[in-house]
């Protein structure tokens, strides 16, 4: 579901369905590469579709680097979610970790590309949010 | 106004038992403008809230309400988790432990507060904010239980001809209205069983 070794900005994949989740980090392995810490989380805790704030944490907590971790949603209760789960990490990691404002697949395949060329989280966050404009 | 022990725990179970008994309601009502999740989601985070008792009436009013926000945004999924469990987690950090009524007025203010900037929303979008913001004036203004449970429950309805600007039903535009938004129905069923339960205590 993920590997954390590198110092590149790691991405977190947030989906209500487990499958597109899973299907988007696909994606982003075939095309990115394995040099990008990468996790996805899908579904509610009893396995139906919807979000909750423990897989969220524990995906950040995968993909966890210093340079910090972008997060790609799809729609409201996602990113509701990241958000409560990015305010229960410790202090420190919470301005380390975005919520990006992007479609969930193109998104991530994007935030992963920048990445994976080292770039900075906020520069990771800025091309995943170019895509709608 | 002091809870002990046994009235802690009857708040949680009165709590508990609106959601577990509304969930087919709420899942209808969601069924029409949202995804069909919300009485299912929120009778998941109760019955959780239940399976913590009987240690979650040990804790003082504050700790218990905060153990009840984190068990609910752990445990509901949806965006209501997170909403609602903010609503509770920021009323039990504003509480003291033996509050009079002037403190939970405050407590309630700064919680729904709370909820306007996690949901990033005001009342009149038809969410649980056109339910939490006319209770909360009617409490303020020194209404009783059945006032203030009179007006969520009035209010809740009045979300029914309301076109919905946030949350997932406003993804339906117009077609949102007519329909009874779930979370704020919820949030009147909620208001409701805390004030029942609440008036056997003398708040004063």
């Amino acid at each position: 579901m993920s590997n954390s070794s590198s110092g590149n900005v790691g991405i977190v994949i947030v989906s209500h369905s487990s499958k597109i989740a899973e299907g988007a980090a696909d994606m982003v392995r075939q095309m990115v590469g394995n040099a990008v810490p990468l996790a996805w989380t899908g579904g509610d805790t009893d396995g139906g579709l919807g979000t909750n704030v423990a897989g969220i944490l524990e995906a950040i907590e995968a993909v966890w680097s210093p340079a910090g971790v972008a997060i790609l949603v799809d729609l409201g209760g996602a990113e509701t979610n990241s958000e409560m789960a990015v305010e229960m990490l410790a202090e420190d990691r919470r301005a380390r970790v975005v919520v990006c404002n992007a479609p969930v697949v193109e998104g991530a395949v994007i935030a992963a590309t920048e990445s994976s060329g080292g770039s900075s989280l906020a520069a990771v966050k800025r091309s995943a949010e170019e895509f709608y404009a | 106004m002091s809870l002990d022990r046994a009235a802690r725990e009857r708040l949680v179970r009165a709590l508990a038992a609106s959601m577990i008994e509304h969930a087919e309601e709420l899942t209808s009502l969601d069924q029409a403008i949202g995804d069909g999740d919300h009485g299912l989601n929120m009778k998941r985070g109760f019955e959780a809230v239940l399976a913590t008792l009987p240690g979650l009436a040990d804790k003082s009013l504050p700790e218990m309400l905060k153990a009840i926000g984190m068990t609910l945004v752990m445990k509901v999924g949806g965006a209501s988790g997170p909403l609602v469990g903010t609503f509770f987690m920021e009323l039990g950090k504003a509480l003291p432990e033996q509050p009079t009524r002037a403190d939970l007025v405050a407590a309630a203010d700064k919680a729904i507060g709370a909820v306007k900037l996690r949901g990033r929303s005001e009342a009149g979008q038809k969410t649980l904010l056109d339910v939490l913001v006319p209770a909360q004036a009617v409490f303020a203004s020194g209404g009783d239980a059945r006032a203030i449970a009179a007006e969520a429950a009035q209010a809740a309805d009045r979300t029914t001809p309301m076109l919905a600007t946030r949350g997932r039903a406003s993804f339906l535009g117009e077609r949102s209205i007519g329909h009874m938004d779930p979370g704020s129905r919820s949030a009147s069923l909620l208001i409701g069983a805390a004030v029942a339960a609440l008036e056997f205590e003398a708040v004063s």
